[in-house]
């Protein structure tokens, strides 16, 4: 096996990882869109990490960190539903980002590697990364995951009960944007929420306690970037699209199944 | 338990709270007693939920005072919970995310509420009933010195509403709290209720059951006539509700005592 490959295997596992936990909290709380507000404004972070001349991986957070800051203070106006400011944030991000790219003179940025992922493009620096931030999102969501169930069952119970409410859902928002981070090179910016909610999606079928489903979510979410990176191997297809259509397909036989007939019924 | 009484728990002086120009409550005074239990009744957009609010804490008034005894500990059941069906969770997982985790003290409270063979259920296939029991185990979870109810009995059949106000009377008998509670309507919480705060904005009447019931303004928000069909829990309700709360044509099982 070529090391570009085995490199591009364990950086996704480890993203996968990060992701299944991670991605049943969006599933839960509905954060689809949020995420992927998120993940669009990634470009834009990678363009000012290429004009300031900064670590790519830490403008990417950077970007994100202020754009969940920026959603937090603009949601409390109320003349714009959430949604349209969500939907406001993406596609702006996402067109701020490709416009500075393109007026950067003097750096060629390959955007579908951006947009899409790209193997060829995972470095052992950038498993440092991974495993780092990842490491790190692990840590915290062992020690809060609590407190993250409690506000996510309903944040106002969990604020009378002494749960530290408005920390916790930053905390949220900050580890989500260390995800988009890592998982920027192993499925791009456009695909990146995917991977966050499809696993976790199919992960429900089978669950009866959230702790299950986070695992499962991890393990599924393992299985499709083994696959979507075999067949990508193979057939020579995008790696990226193809880890998802592989979660898809997970996705899709485990709705398919009679699982009630086999034992096994969500709780 | 009686030694405790008027002990104050909690206490509001002349509270407001604005919405940008709009009042929600005006000039609101109350106080929360130790096994004591108040009942904010009030037609709808009376601002009874945001004065529980301010209550938990949950908004600040735009003007007057809120003390709270100094670690008070509140066992809060909000209106509604919505759990999305996505999540599993079953109702022990539920509640041992309530900042309590002894085993014990989870299956004394689901005994307390009669819904301790609910444990290992998921909290999705509840009735309007049972969940309500457990929430209400959540709160006891809290060990509260005060109970503070959002409409405990929403969505819950004439029988259970009554069996529900009973077991939040017998909580308070047991363990000595304040309870603070939200009722839509007075007769079926009267037996178990020390003391009413009718309101619409500000405080129309206030004092025990029977006295609110014969009080002017509150014949006139509630149209109950007289106070001796309300000491008989039935009084003539033009129409009935159903459990979401919509106006569904008058039953013939209205019952009339003349």
């Amino acid at each position: 096996m070529d090391d570009f490959l085995l490199y591009a295997l364990i950086g996704g596992l480890g993203v996968a990882i990060i992701a299944g936990p991670l991605g049943s909290f969006v599933v839960w709380r509905r954060m689809a869109y949020f995420g992927d507000t998120l993940a669009h404004s990634a470009l834009l972070g990678v363009a000012l990490g290429f004009l300031l001349q900064i670590n790519l991986n830490l403008a990417v957070v950077a970007s994100c960190v202020l754009l969940a800051l920026l959603l937090v203070a603009l949601q409390r106006q109320r003349l714009v539903a959430t949604d349209t400011l969500l939907g406001i944030m993406a596609h702006s991000t996402l067109s701020l980002g490709l416009v500075a790219i393109a007026l950067l003179e003097d750096v060629r940025v390959d955007l579908l590697a951006y947009l899409f992922g790209d193997l060829l493009a995972i470095s052992p620096r950038d498993l440092y990364w991974i495993f780092g931030g990842g490491a790190l999102v692990l840590v915290l969501l062992w020690r809060l995951w609590d407190g993250l169930l409690a506000i996510t069952i309903n944040e106002e119970l969990a604020q009378v009960e002494g749960v530290p409410v408005a920390r916790l859902r930053l905390t949220l928002m900050l580890l989500i944007a260390v995800v988009i981070a890592a998982a920027m090179k192993i499925v791009g910016i456009l695909l990146i929420t995917s991977l966050l909610i499809i696993p976790a999606a199919s992960a429900r079928k089978l669950s009866r306690t959230p702790e299950q489903m986070a695992l499962l979510a991890a393990l599924l979410g393992c299985l499709a970037v083994a696959g979507g990176l075999a067949a990508s191997w193979y057939w020579d297809t995008p790696a990226g699209p193809s880890v998802v259509v592989t979660a898809l397909v997970e996705f899709l036989v485990l709705y398919s199944l009679p699982l009630r007939r086999l034992g096994i019924s969500p709780g | 338990m009686s030694n405790h009484h008027h002990e104050p728990l909690a206490r509001l002086t002349q509270v407001d709270v604005r919405f940008g120009r709009n009042h929600v409550i005006q000039n609101i005074s109350m106080e929360l007693h130790r096994g004591c239990i108040t009942t904010l009744i009030g037609p709808n957009g009376a601002g009874k939920t945001t004065l529980v609010r301010v209550v938990l804490g949950l908004i600040r008034p735009s003007r007057g005072d809120v003390w709270r005894e100094p670690g008070l500990r509140i066992g809060y059941m909000p209106q509604k919970l919505h759990i999305d069906q996505t999540f599993p969770l079953s109702v022990e997982r539920f509640l041992r995310t309530a900042r309590n985790d002894d085993p014990a003290a989870l299956e004394q409270a689901l005994t307390d509420v009669g819904a301790s063979r609910l444990l290992s259920q998921s909290i999705h296939g509840l009735s309007g009933g049972e969940m309500q029991r457990v929430l209400l185990a959540r709160a006891l979870l809290q060990q509260p010195n005060l109970l503070v109810l959002d409409e405990p009995v929403q969505g819950v059949d004439i029988n259970g509403q009554i069996e529900l106000y009973k077991l939040i009377s017998r909580i308070r008998d047991q363990r000595g709290c304040g309870v603070l509670m939200i009722s839509h309507d007075l007769h079926l919480v009267m037996s178990s209720t020390d003391h009413v705060i009718c309101m619409n904005r500000h405080v129309c009447c206030s004092g025990h059951p029977e006295q609110v019931s014969t009080d002017p303004s509150f014949i006139e928000m509630f149209g109950v006539p007289g106070a001796e069909n309300l000491a008989l829990y039935s009084h003539h309700h033009n129409h009935r509700h159903n459990a979401h709360g919509d106006v569904i044509k008058p039953a013939s099982n209205n019952v009339k005592v003349d």
